[in-house]
């Protein structure tokens, strides 16, 4: 009954999550239960390559939520994806305890090596787990709430709202290189060794890590599917078409907008915070403004406001980033611009929205060309 | 007539003393206008004297320099935001029509149904018996039955017109303010959306911008004709035709 809901008549949402979880289960018990040497075997480096898409993806989700279903074109997405990035290398930080370089049991490394003598406020705490985890959805919500009130409150829209994400995740770009900061400045956060007691580097970690990366895929997508569906889905929408219309009816744009704006950067955390043990470093490179617009690519080219589009479009992005930079590593760039470029002008409904048509397409068309040659002989039992 | 004068019945809309002025022109200069609970007035006037800039004022789009804008006597409309205005029962009609193109027909409507507002109720919203009800009423009034299911961006511009006009009503508002309705549409749908708002009229006040003379002619309300941002004349539309200074703002000296 759910179910029925949810999805409605939606084959694509169910065919999303079941190729979501056959592709878990199969790369899981592939890399875990086949010899090393096997044919069938998915080697680990593959399985944290994957695990990386799949946190592409809930970015990627969390943008077509904003962009997609308000309007709101963020060209910031990726200082929310790393300051939940931040706060997870922050607890994993202090899960090395006394076995960093300097032997030290509280201090990281860097702290030691900039001669600092405690920890600094901010760094309390993340010694917990659950207090990490509430910090990584809380800071990116957080300073989405407030940048996003003082955004929506003076009504600043379009290109002007894009460019102030951009100037905001150049700015915490600046703040996070500081060595004052202490987030361990260029270098940032690395040399993890456990989460919750476990070792980083075992394949059991890294296979559960990418299931739990497709796991809060699925449950992002599930919470996305539901809040566009619901009424308050169909305010946002809107907003897109008419904000001044849907603010002429009596509803307060501004509190609409910065709920979705504030979810989606939780969920932009969320994917920031599993993809750092993954990857096994996280620095304020991950600020930089040219992450978060290659992010918004994604979501064009898999076809924006269609949340599967999102995920897919960061999927087979990345995989051709991974594919191209080990082939021609200095055209990648030049094959991006030029990826976006064709996209907005051949597909703007990108990858999930022009495939089926085009499928539809061919079906008439063979459905046509049975019609003409089925039209010769069908006369022939009436001349009888 | 005082605000707050108990002897007469108290005006839907007051507007007294009103002026706006954008980097020194003086859109509006010193304007008042009183509606009666129940009235339907016509408002013509050339291009540039003011009549959007006045709806901007009603709706709270755009706040008076100085001046009064009271809604059913007391309440001061310069002191709220357009959402507040709205949900107090007054809505408006762009010239362009705007309705929600990538939604149906049928949502565009349950949106615009007076009641839930605020994001967490609206998240959780069912459509209820009453609601659905409601739709199916407005639909028919504006004819677009057959056309429940399509979306509000492949109509034609005289059916997005009405289902805007139906929009408005969903909100159940008891002052519309419709600016230009029939700018763009046939001679026969002027005259059907004519009889419309004449509908309208019977259970709420209704102000009309328009140009079009023969509509407001089909109309047949008090006109107040708007030059340079103040009342020029006010008057049935034959008295003010035959006024010698609005034949000269008409039709130039």
């Amino acid at each position: 009954m759910i179910m029925k809901r949810l999805f409605g008549s939606d084959a694509m949402a169910l065919w999303f999550l079941a190729c979501l979880l056959v592709v878990t289960v199969l790369v899981g018990v592939l890399n875990l239960a086949t010899p090393a040497d096997s044919a069938l075997h998915v080697p680990t480096y593959l399985v944290a390559l994957l695990g990386k898409y799949l946190c592409y993806a809930i970015l990627a989700l969390s943008i077509d939520l904003v962009w997609g279903y308000v309007g709101i074109l963020s060209l910031g997405h990726g200082a929310f994806f790393a300051l939940g990035g931040y706060a997870m290398g922050m607890y994993l930080m202090r899960q090395i305890g006394p076995r960093g370089v300097y032997g030290d049991p509280v201090l990281p490394d860097f702290m030691v090596f900039l001669n600092w003598k405690e920890l600094p406020w901010y760094w309390l705490g993340f010694d917990n787990f659950l207090f990490a985890m509430v910090m990584v959805a809380l800071v990116p919500g957080i300073l989405a709430f407030v940048f996003g009130y003082l955004a929506f409150r003076s009504r600043v829209t379009g290109v002007y709202l894009s460019i102030i994400t951009q100037a905001m995740t150049y700015a915490l770009l600046l703040a996070f290189f500081r060595n004052d900061m202490g987030f361990g400045g260029n270098n940032g956060l690395t040399d993890f060794k456990d989460l919750l007691g476990f070792n980083l580097q075992t394949d059991g970690m890294r296979v559960a890590l990418f299931a739990a990366s497709a796991l809060a895929l699925a449950l992002c997508y599930l919470l996305c599917l539901w809040i566009t569906r619901s009424r308050f889905g169909k305010v946002l929408i809107a907003v897109r078409d008419a904000e001044s219309r849907t603010r002429f009816m009596g509803y307060r744009v501004e509190g609409y907008k910065l709920a979705a704006f504030t979810l989606s950067a939780v969920m932009a955390g969320v994917a920031g915070a599993l993809y750092v043990p993954q990857v096994g470093i996280i620095n304020p490179g991950e600020f930089a403004p040219q992450n978060s617009i290659e992010a918004v690519v994604w979501v064009a080219v898999g076809g924006r406001g269609t949340l599967v589009g999102a995920a897919v479009g960061a999927i087979v992005v990345n995989f051709g980033k991974t594919v191209f930079t080990g082939v021609l590593p200095e055209l990648w760039l030049f094959a991006l611009g030029g990826l976006f470029v064709f996209v907005t002008l051949l597909m703007p409904k990108g990858i999930v929205g022009t495939v089926p048509q085009l499928l539809d397409m061919m079906r008439s068309r063979k459905a046509q060309n049975a019609g003409e040659t089925a039209k010769p002989e069908a006369p022939r039992p009436a001349a009888e | 007539m005082q605000i707050g004068d108990t002897s007469a019945p108290k005006p839907i809309l007051y507007v007294d003393g009103v002026t706006v002025t954008f980097d020194g022109f003086r859109a509006l200069n010193d304007l008042s206008l009183v509606i009666a609970p129940g009235e339907m007035r016509a408002i013509i006037g050339p291009n540039g004297a003011g009549k959007t800039t006045m709806m901007d004022v009603i709706t709270g789009k755009t706040r008076p320099d100085v001046g009064t804008v009271a809604f059913n006597g007391d309440v001061d409309l310069t002191k709220l935001d357009e959402a507040a205005i709205a949900q107090l029962g007054i809505g408006r009609k762009f010239q362009k029509p705007t309705v929600f193109e990538s939604h149906t027909v049928r949502d565009n409507l349950q949106l615009a149904l007076a009641g839930l507002r605020k994001p967490f109720t609206v998240l959780f919203a069912k459509e209820t018996a009453k609601e659905r009800q409601r739709i199916d009423e407005l639909l028919e009034l504006t004819k677009l039955t057959e056309s429940h299911g399509r979306l509000a961006g492949d109509l034609s511009h005289g059916q997005k017109q009405w289902l805007e006009i139906g929009m408005l009503l969903a909100q159940e508002p008891a002052l519309l303010l419709v600016d230009e309705p029939v700018a763009g549409m046939t001679d026969a749908e002027t005259a059907e959306t004519a009889e419309l708002l004449v509908e309208i009229n019977k259970t709420r006040s209704v102000v009309v911008v328009e140009h079009d003379m023969t509509f407001v002619k089909a109309l047949g309300v008090k006109v107040t004709v708007l030059h340079e941002g103040s009342v020029l004349a006010e008057g049935p539309l034959d008295q003010v035709q035959a006024n010698e200074r609005v034949i000269e703002v008409y039709l130039g000296r």
